[in-house]
């Protein structure tokens, strides 16, 4: 481990030194370069986007991605790519997109993240990379937008018609499967593929994609952009085989005799949480993944798709994640006048990206932090239609760092609610861990794996939220990649013996 | 992309599939469900296999018209295919040697009943079986019930054949006479509810296993949750089958209703559309 940092210290500082580096350096002075401004994103107005299903993020002009570009100094030591959990290679793309070689900067990215247009809009930049680049730790100033950057770069190539499809080994016949289609297992196939292997991918519902097409919207991550990368995927022969749930429809063991010699469980973290609280069962209560997949991924807000979803007047989202943020800014499009977030902490310890949360409050989001639902009063057909909420108040740190909410006795009230979003959390999905015997998995369901990603079972590796329980896209991805050099160690060594 | 091989009506509204999935075919046992979708913008259904022919690879499914989905299904023909067919899901119904086991389907319920019936003959119990329906033509898979029954009890509403009267009269007729070691239920909510009710009185272990909204089928929305001993479970993972005498049948019919107003307006607009 320590060889291959310092290895990779090193080779930054040959690369800093090239010619071209060296040359776009000097343009221009260190000092004049931090007295720039971060570059804003160019979005629609809030009043508006709030009114559509369009993305809210318009991506940057070339001349705005090339002016943030120069805002980056170029250190000596890179700090922002250990902030990366895919260690991209920052400073490299951006000095790329400085000289305008804007192809050239998509495939630095690349060679690390096999869906950066993807990262570029979801990852939560300002607790990664950004949060280590040399403006925030040493100047207290905003960090260079190297998320804005990342999706310019990416967006450039999926426009240019020229995307680059990965080279891949020569084929080498050997037969490994994923199960599931999100991010960690793209990451992972995309990384198989390379070397040669001849990889499917079984996922259990309709549409290839995971949480990126079920869970996350359009506003903030078209369908048309995530589809892009799956198809390049497909380019390099990896097969999708969908409506397929491995354990129900056919088991690991049915797969062996198939011919798979090797697995990756990247199934997700798809089971709600509900609150178990009085009433939470009745009509217009959801969980956020009912919501979610009934707009997203059914089409039920559309006219000429069959799935129906209620929607309402007044809309609550309980929780302070990604997932209430999504949720609320979906029911403020379909027509809600109020649309509410009802969080037992404060705006601080919200675990949703910072973006997310100012957009909130841009497009009329009303925050009701500092409060919990306790209880759901339904008409007489078993309509919500009231919620009883309990206000909080903040004691000290729980085992998460964050200040602990405690119930404030006898601050109940009611307010009127036609429809309720619950995003307080998911899952592990049972369905792998019961389905396999001798599967080893932790108290919260997660399946337990050793640092190449191999689970109890030799043939079996997983990663993604199916090891962590919720997490993220790029955690999922670093985990998807990592588990392909596991699974290749692993196999190659087998070949061997 | 799933073949439709055969298609059968039994009455004006209920008609019988047998389509194309050899995977599920091989996998599948009495007591699980699909879920089905056509189309792009079509929605995602469960329906109950009603049985399985592994050397074609197979499946049967047994289908009442109530809405959109089940219409278009109706529609189609021999030869074309289904978009997306997932499954097996749900829990497979315990099968063991109990002694005697009562059976009682109400409407289309009988057509998820049937392999339940059928295992739980071959497993040695003495089955009887009590069908009810609205009238004689709303009765389906009579031969089928009694090729795996030791006796079968008609019930129809307007005593069009068999008995006049509900379910729970054939039931409890049959419990006065003899020993019934288990109780397997299958129909609409309201008859299960009272069907549960009528072997509750004589402390009979019941069964029934439930049709509620679905989305998924895997766990993933909690669309199918209802109320079971006090608990919430997710009838698409944690059943279809639970305790019959722990299920909160009232909930679950509240749940049903959710949606009614917006299907009976778009099963109207859809069949407006096709004239
Ligand atoms: C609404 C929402 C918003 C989010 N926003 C962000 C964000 O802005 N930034 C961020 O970084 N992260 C975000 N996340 C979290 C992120 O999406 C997840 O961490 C990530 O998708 C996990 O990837 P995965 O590949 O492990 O699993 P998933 O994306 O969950 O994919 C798992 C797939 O496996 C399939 N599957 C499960 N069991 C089986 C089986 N037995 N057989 C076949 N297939 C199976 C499932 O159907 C699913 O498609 C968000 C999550 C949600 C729900
Ligand atoms: S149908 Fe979605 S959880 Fe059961």
């Amino acid at each position: 481990m320590d060889i291959k940092k310092i290895d990779i210290k090193q080779y930054y500082k040959d690369q800093r030194r090239t010619e071209w580096r060296t040359d776009i350096r000097k343009t221009m002075k260190t000092k004049e370069r931090v007295a720039m401004t971060r570059t804003k994103m160019l979005e629609q107005d809030p009043e508006i986007r709030n009114k559509n299903g369009l993305e809210v993020n318009l991506g940057l002009t070339e001349q705005l991605a090339m002016q943030e570009a120069r805002r980056c100094i170029d250190c000596p030591d890179p700090t922002c790519i250990s902030g990366c959990p895919v260690n991209i290679y920052i400073p490299k793309f951006i000095k790329k997109i400085e000289i305008g070689d804007f192809l050239g900067a998509a495939k630095i990215i690349k060679e690390t993240n096999s869906l950066p247009a993807v990262c570029g809009r979801v990852c939560p930049q300002e607790k990664q990379c950004e949060a280590q680049c040399f403006y925030s730790i040493k100047l207290n100033q905003p960090p260079v937008a190297i998320g804005f950057l990342e999706r310019f770069a990416a967006d450039y190539e999926q426009n240019s018609g020229q995307m680059a499809t990965p080279e891949v080994a020569e084929s080498n016949g050997i037969k490994v499967a994923a199960i599931g289609s999100g991010p960690a297992s793209l990451a992972w196939a995309t990384d198989m593929a390379r070397m040669g292997y001849d990889v499917t991918v079984f996922e259990a519902l309709h549409e290839i994609g995971g949480v990126l097409k079920y869970g996350i919207p359009d506003f903030r991550l078209p369908n048309s952009v995530v589809d892009v990368e799956i198809n390049n995927v497909k380019a390099m022969g990896v097969k999708f085989v969908t409506n397929f749930i491995v354990g129900k429809t056919a088991s690991i063991e049915v797969l062996r005799e198939r011919g798979f010699e090797a697995f990756f469980v990247a199934s997700g973290a798809g089971l709600p949480r509900f609150m178990n609280i009085p009433g939470e069962n009745f009509n217009g209560i959801f969980s956020s993944n009912e919501f979610l997949t009934r707009v997203n991924l059914m089409g039920a807000a559309k006219d000429d798709y069959d799935t129906p979803v209620s929607l309402g007047k007044n809309i609550a989202v309980i929780g302070g994640g990604n997932t209430a943020m999504d949720s609320v800014r979906i029911s403020k499009r379909l027509g809600a006048d109020r649309a509410m977030i009802i969080y037992r902490r404060t705006r601080e310890e919200m675990p949703a990206r910072l973006e997310e949360v100012e957009h909130a409050l841009d497009e009329g989001i009303e925050f009701m932090n500092l409060n919990s639902p306790v209880e759901y009063i339904a008409d007489a057909n078993g309509r919500v239609k009231e919620m009883v909420l309990q206000k909080m108040e903040l004691g000290e740190p729980d085992d998460s760092g964050r200040r602990r909410p405690i119930p404030i006795e006898g601050s109940e009230y009611k307010v009127p609610v036609d429809v309720v979003i619950v995003a307080v959390g998911v899952s592990p999905n049972p369905l792998i861990p019961k389905s396999v015997k001798g599967l080893e998995t932790t108290k919260w369901g997660t399946i337990v794996v050793n640092d190449d990603f191999q689970s109890s079972i030799e043939d079996i590796f997983a990663g993604g939220d199916i090891v962590r329980g919720g997490a993220t896209v790029i955690l999922a991805m670093g985990d998807g990649r990592d588990a392909a050099t596991g699974m290749d160690k692993y196999i190659q060594n087998k070949i061997k013996k | 992309m799933n073949k439709i091989i055969s298609k059968e009506f039994f009455s004006e509204n209920v008609f019988k599939m047998v389509i194309h999935a050899p995977d599920i075919a091989q996998s599948r046992k009495p007591g699980n469900f699909v879920i089905i979708k056509m189309g792009k913008k079509g929605e995602r259904i469960p329906l109950t296999i009603a049985g399985a022919n592994t050397d074609e690879g197979t499946i049967d499914l047994v289908v009442q018209i109530v809405g959109v989905t089940s219409h278009k299904l109706s529609k189609l023909n021999v030869g074309d295919t289904i978009t997306d067919i997932a499954g097996p899901l749900g829990e497979a119904t315990h099968i063991e040697k109990v002694g005697t086991v009562l059976a009682a389907g109400g409407g289309v319920g009988t057509a998820p009943l049937l392999p339940i019936v059928e295992a739980f003959k071959k497993a040695g119990n003495r089955v009887i079986t009590v069908l009810a329906a609205r009238n004689k033509d709303l009765l389906i898979l009579e031969d089928q019930i009694r090729e795996n029954s030791d006796e079968v009890i008609i019930m129809t509403d307007d005593g069009s054949y068999g008995t006049k009267g509900l379910v729970t009269h054939g039931m409890e007729e049959v419990i006065k006479r003899e020993k019934i070691d288990l109780s397997i239920i299958i129909g609409p909510a309201i008859m299960m509810k009272f069907a549960a009710l009528t072997t509750k009185k004589y402390n009979i272990k019941t069964l029934a296993s439930l049709n509620t909204i679905m989305v998924d089928g895997t766990g993933m929305c909690g669309a199918c949750r209802i109320t079971v001993g006090g608990k919430t479970k997710f009838v698409c993972v944690d059943g279809p089958e639970f305790d019959a005498h722990q299920v909160d049948f009232d909930e679950m019919m509240m749940r049903l209703s959710a949606y009614k107003e917006d299907e009976a307006v778009a099963y109207e607009n859809h069949i407006a559309s096709l004239t």
